[in-house]
């Protein structure tokens, strides 16, 4: 993007950051990702780390991503980026690696590589973009779902009889002894944008410290699919997404000297 | 005040309005006019940006760059007319 001149007495306090690429962003106005690639992209370009970091790119709508960060990126089959990024790591450990996923490729499909990952404490970050429903598809039920959620497989509402519990994945990891640091944050206010930057960027310092995976969960909207304006769907999330899926810190790492 | 002011990529933005909601000043609006992708896109409606960066931080195309005055200082001379 060409930035204007307009230096007469004023300074650039914010721009796009330079690891993420032009290409425009094929998500639907509002959409959360947009956001997170962004706030991950700031962290990577703050910490000069951007030839240094490889990331893993879901089947999602955030398949493209890509195209978008400007950095070393892998493409995996649906639900196993982080099985992929484990391997990577494991291979090139000095370098930052990151997986990204929607709940649907993270909590659905890729269940057993997320629970194996970080059981066996992969030193990579999963970054887990949890918007309630597979929005690339259509907007199916995912398995964070809420109850009594619509969707296009859930018309009545997601229901426990037939459809079970919302699936809170974040808490399930949490318990894992290979776990080093769980959080879940947010991207629709600018307080919660400016808390996750700090929770990337701590969770991409303790890699360094090789103590097992980070996993950074993102409350997210889906505006096409939940059927509201970004607007309403970010209120919809803090109303009804908040009290299932609560922010903060699930798990801090060990203190070492 | 700080002053600031915004640049926005009309060609990038989607019109979501986000940037619109997170401004404490209300100094953001929808254009009368399309941009290429067919949306209506944001623009300055009132010249009282104090350059905050809400807008910026929301925006999930970042499409926005946001500049602010510089600190006077007490050594700088007279100050530079504002540019807008
Ligand atoms: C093996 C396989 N099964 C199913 C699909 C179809 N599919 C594509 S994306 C997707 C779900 C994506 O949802 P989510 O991970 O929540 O990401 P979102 O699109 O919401 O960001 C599914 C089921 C596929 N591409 N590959
Ligand atoms: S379908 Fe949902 S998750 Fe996918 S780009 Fe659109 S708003 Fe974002
Ligand atoms: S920088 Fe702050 S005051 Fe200026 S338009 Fe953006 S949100 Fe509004
Ligand atoms: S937040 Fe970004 S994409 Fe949305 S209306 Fe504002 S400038 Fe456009």
């Amino acid at each position: 993007m060409d930035i204007p001149p307009l230096t007469n007495g004023y300074e650039i306090v914010y721009k796009k950051p330079q690891t993420l690429t032009d290409t425009p962003m094929h998500y639907c106005p509002g959409c959360g990702h947009g956001v997170a690639h962004r706030v991950l992209m700031e962290v990577v370009e703050e910490m000069g780390i951007q030839d240094r970091t490889i990331g893993v790119a879901p089947v999602g709508c955030s398949v493209f991503a890509y195209d978008y960060m400007n950095i070393d990126m892998q493409e995996a089959p649906h639900g196993r980026a982080s099985a992929v990024a484990s391997g990577i790591k494991r291979v090139l450990p000095d370098r930052y690696v990151f997986s990204y996923q929607g709940d649907g490729d993270l909590a659905a499909i890729g269940t057993g590589e997320t629970i194996h990952v970080v059981n066996r404490g992969e030193n990579i970050l999963m970054v887990f973009i949890n918007n309630g429903v597979y929005g690339m598809t259509g907007g199916q039920m995912a398995p964070t779902t809420l109850l009594g959620m619509k969707t296009t497989t859930t018309p009545y509402g997601r229901e426990v009889k037939t459809a079970g519990h919302p699936l809170r994945i974040t808490n399930l990891v949490a318990q894992l002894p290979g776990a080093c640091y769980v959080t879940r944050q947010a991207v629709h206010t600018p307080t919660t944008v400016r808390k996750l930057k700090k929770a990337f960027r701590a969770a991409l310092e303790y890699q360094q410290k090789q103590q097992g995976t980070c996993f950074v969960e993102v409350v997210s909207n889906c505006p096409s699919s939940w059927k509201m304006t970004p607007a309403e769907a970010n209120k919809w999330l803090e109303e009804n997404m908040f009290p299932f899926y609560p922010l903060g810190d699930l798990k801090l790492p060990a203190q070492s000297n | 005040m700080i002053r600031g002011t915004v640049v926005i990529a009309e060609d990038i933005c989607k019109g979501c309005e986000l940037c619109i909601e997170a401004c404490p000043q209300e100094s953001l609006g929808l254009s009368d006019k399309i941009n290429l992708k067919g949306y209506r896109y944001a623009v300055l409606v009132k010249d009282n940006c104090t350059g905050c960066v809400n807008c910026a931080l929301v925006c999930p195309d970042a499409a926005i760059i946001v500049y602010r005055q510089k600190k006077p200082t007490k050594t700088a001379g007279p100050q530079v007319e504002v540019p807008i």
